[in-house]
């Protein structure tokens, strides 16, 4: 792409450099938003079919509309501003979590070499990036000026900060194994694992305790039930989004879903190989890279509604004890005993 | 605790066992139907929009006793009556408020002559509220709408009361 | 041409909204201002090649300890007018310190004009090929080794010792066991009984 403009066009190497990640940045957030608006559905249709109900069935065929529909309900509506909200950050908060959901797909490859940012310190830009979502949450909580919204932005800020350091540790004992923080390396690094013609770290049994314990720390980062806690309808209203309507409210849908969906890739990518297909054989190799990590994506997609669907919402207590009493000693632990395990390998018992 | 319990609590045994049983729910038959196309049975008792009935020669049946204005413990029934040219006794105003109405069906209880009945229509909306007020023309119009089904519902019903 | 642009930008936005931190009336203003300031200190760091240094920022400082000044600064009632003397009483201090920092700012300035002090590189010489992380992790953990626990070290005292500052038993409080209660039978808390026609049940 920087060639084209370069040669093509006849821009300045800069210039065109530019202009390429411009369109990068295209190409991976508008079919994103496409995809929130079909993953709602999927999450709505998922969700009804476990409670035996049919779901969305209305606008367009099966109801594949439904979620259009809806945003043009919302984009119709009036936006409505508190009186007593604090203006700026009631309007800021939304952007800043829809923002925050968008660039963190700079460094997620999607194939060998597709990738907009590779940068070397991959895991680190999500990992700083994601911690940059609590603040759409909380600004939302206390810009709104409204009790609720402000009990969710308080239980926001201290699950998301709780939860961050059991993830950190969490892909700390990935990176160890697979000794590089850029994710295009990392899912190099799952190639055959073991050697036992598997690709993806979840098939290492000293790792699969760590992906399980990722994906329940993604549930709670993403704010999925069973952590919903900031939006616990029975508590708190709709938590931080109770004085929201309209576009600032879709903004917010949009993007906890965009963020539901980079954290199922995430899942995939980090523990179960990415964009390489989940044997280690030739042939699955023609499928292209990206509908394996489509495929692994909707798996966890799936996953997600699954659990949504199955298990009660937490207490607000039980929450903090699973981050930090059982989460955060469980991966710290791991990564002693990851360490402890590739040094062995290494270096075996001796000097 | 047993060992058996340690090695449960550690493969998050109870977890599995919850999702194994939702997985299965998603794959059996819906417990819904599809509503407005589709319906559920629906008893002849059912209790839903009101109508007033006519005699198969087309005279209506309500002869303004106020016995359902006296029962209606909502009061939404308002009726004024007058003795028409010919000398019979029939309502000249015969108004249901249904956004007071409770749809107890004491009214169509309190009848003699079966003329005031509760319909099976149970979606009807409106958008503003002063549709919602029914006068006497749209409860006769209702009862012409219906009355196959109202006929065949009390015949139903007649042989338990 | 485009590092040039984003240098400026990144500073320019780093002194502006470090200005409004101190300048602004609502404290959270402040903090979102600071959040600000931070983020572009980060975006300052990718551009001199440290981004390990810069992710580090926005994970540690924006990502957790803004969120905590957040939290405290949302929950307090402030007193404008209290605040206002309160200025007036610090302003003094204030100025020193500021002038302090201004004053040697400008003697590094000079001292760096005459001929920078290449302590960094004679230090510990860096490949210029290796990623900055593997290049930190290589000097901190051998010629650095026992600063770097000494400091992690500290950090743990610190941390404990906060604890036990703060910590306190309080008799009598009905908490959770979470290990009891997973540890529960269904055949340790109930029992099938049979009663007898108008005989009940022993409870």
């Amino acid at each position: 792409m920087t060639e084209f403009f370069n040669t093509t066009v006849g821009l300045g190497y800069e210039w065109s450099w530019f202009l390429a990640t411009i369109v990068g940045i295209l190409v991976i957030a508008l079919p994103l938003m496409l995809a929130v608006a079909m993953i709602i559905y999927a999450d709505r249709k998922i969700w009804a079919a476990m409670a035996m109900r049919r779901g969305p069935n209305v606008v367009g065929p099966f109801g594949l509309l439904q979620s259009f529909a809806d945003g043009l309900k919302v984009f119709l509506q009036e936006t409505i501003i508190p009186t007593a909200a604090n203006k700026g950050l009631f309007l800021l908060a939304p952007i800043i979590t829809f923002t925050v959901a968008l660039i963190v797909w700079a460094v997620v490859p999607f194939q060998a070499g597709v990738v907009l940012a590779d940068i070397n310190v991959g895991l680190l830009y999500i990992l700083a990036a994601s911690s940059l979502g609590v603040y759409g949450v909380i600004l939302a909580g206390w810009a709104s000026n409204s009790k609720y919204p402000f009990y969710s932005a308080l239980r926001a800020a201290a699950q998301m900060v709780s939860y961050e350091v059991a993830i950190g540790f969490t892909l700390i004992s990935v990176v160890l194994w697979a000794g590089t923080f850029n994710l295009s390396g990392i899912v190099l690094g799952q190639q055959n694992v073991m050697g036992i013609h598997l690709n993806g770290f979840g098939f290492n049994p000293l790792l699969f305790p760590m992906a399980v314990l990722f994906l329940i720390s993604s549930l709670a980062e993403t704010q999925r039930p069973p952590f919903d806690l900031t939006e616990a309808e029975s508590e708190l209203v709709a938590g931080y989004q109770t004085e929201y309507s309209s576009m600032s409210f879709a903004l917010f849908w949009l993007g906890e879903y965009a963020n539901v969906i980079l954290m199922c890739v995430l899942n995939a990518t980090l523990f179960w190989g990415g964009w390489l297909p989940p044997v280690d054989w030739a042939p699955l190799y023609a499928v292209p890279g990206i509908l394996w990590l489509f495929a692994k994506m909707l798996l966890f997609f799936f996953v997600f509604g699954w659990i949504k669907a199955t298990v009660p919402r937490y207490r607000y207590d039980q929450l903090m004890r699973l981050g930090w009493k059982v989460f955060l000693p469980l991966s710290l632990f791991w990564v002693f005993l990851v360490s402890g395990v590739l040094m062995w390998m290494r270096v075996g018992f001796g000097s | 605790m047993s060992v058996a319990q340690y090695v449960k609590a550690f493969t998050l045994w109870e977890f599995v066992k919850a999702h194994a049983k939702t997985l299965r729910y998603f794959f059996r038959a819906k417990a819904t139907i599809n509503y407005p196309y589709e319906r559920m049975p629906q008893s002849p008792r059912f209790r839903g929009e009101h109508a007033l009935r006519r005699y198969p020669n087309g005279e209506e049946r309500c002869i303004a006793c106020k016995l359902c204005e006296a029962v209606c413990p909502a009061q939404a029934i308002t009726i004024e009556a007058e003795p028409r040219d010919d000398g019979s006794r029939r309502t000249t105003r015969y108004d249901i408020d249904m956004t007071k109405c409770i749809y107890c069906g004491l009214c169509q209880e309190a009848c003699p002559v079966d003329a005031i009945v509760e319909g099976p229509n149970m979606d009807f909306s409106t958008e503003t509220r002063e549709e919602l007020i029914y006068d006497k023309a749209k409860l006769l119009d209702n009862g012409d709408r219906w009355e196959r089904v109202l006929a065949a519902n009390l015949a139903a019903d007649a042989p338990y009361r | 041409m485009i590092q040039a642009i984003a240098f400026y930008l990144f500073a320019a936005v780093v002194i502006v909204s470090g200005a409004l931190t101190i300048s602004s009336r609502n404290p959270v203003h402040s903090v979102m201002w600071l959040i600000l300031a931070f983020f572009n200190a980060a975006g300052l760091m990718v551009l001199v090649g440290a981004e390990f240094i810069a992710m580090l920022l926005v994970i540690v400082y924006v990502g957790a300890v803004a969120v905590l000044f957040l939290f405290v600064v949302m929950m307090m009632d402030i007193d404008f007018a209290q605040l206002r003397t309160d200025v007036a009483r610090y302003a003094t201090i204030g100025l020193a310190l500021g002038t302090a920092l201004a004053v040697e700012v400008m003697i590094a300035a000079f001292a760096w004009s005459e001929g920078r002090i290449d302590l960094a590189r004679r230090a510990a010489p860096i490949d210029p090929a290796m990623p900055n992380i593997a290049a930190l992790g290589q000097l901190l953990y051998t010629r650095y080794l026992f600063l770097f626990e000494a400091a992690g070290f500290v950090l743990l005292v610190a941390m404990i010792g906060a604890i036990v500052l703060t910590h306190r038993e309080r008799a009598g409080t009905r908490s959770q066991h979470v290990g009891r209660q997973v540890a529960r039978r269904p055949q340790d808390a109930t029992r099938n009984v049979k009663p007898t026609v108008g005989q009940g049940v022993e409870l």
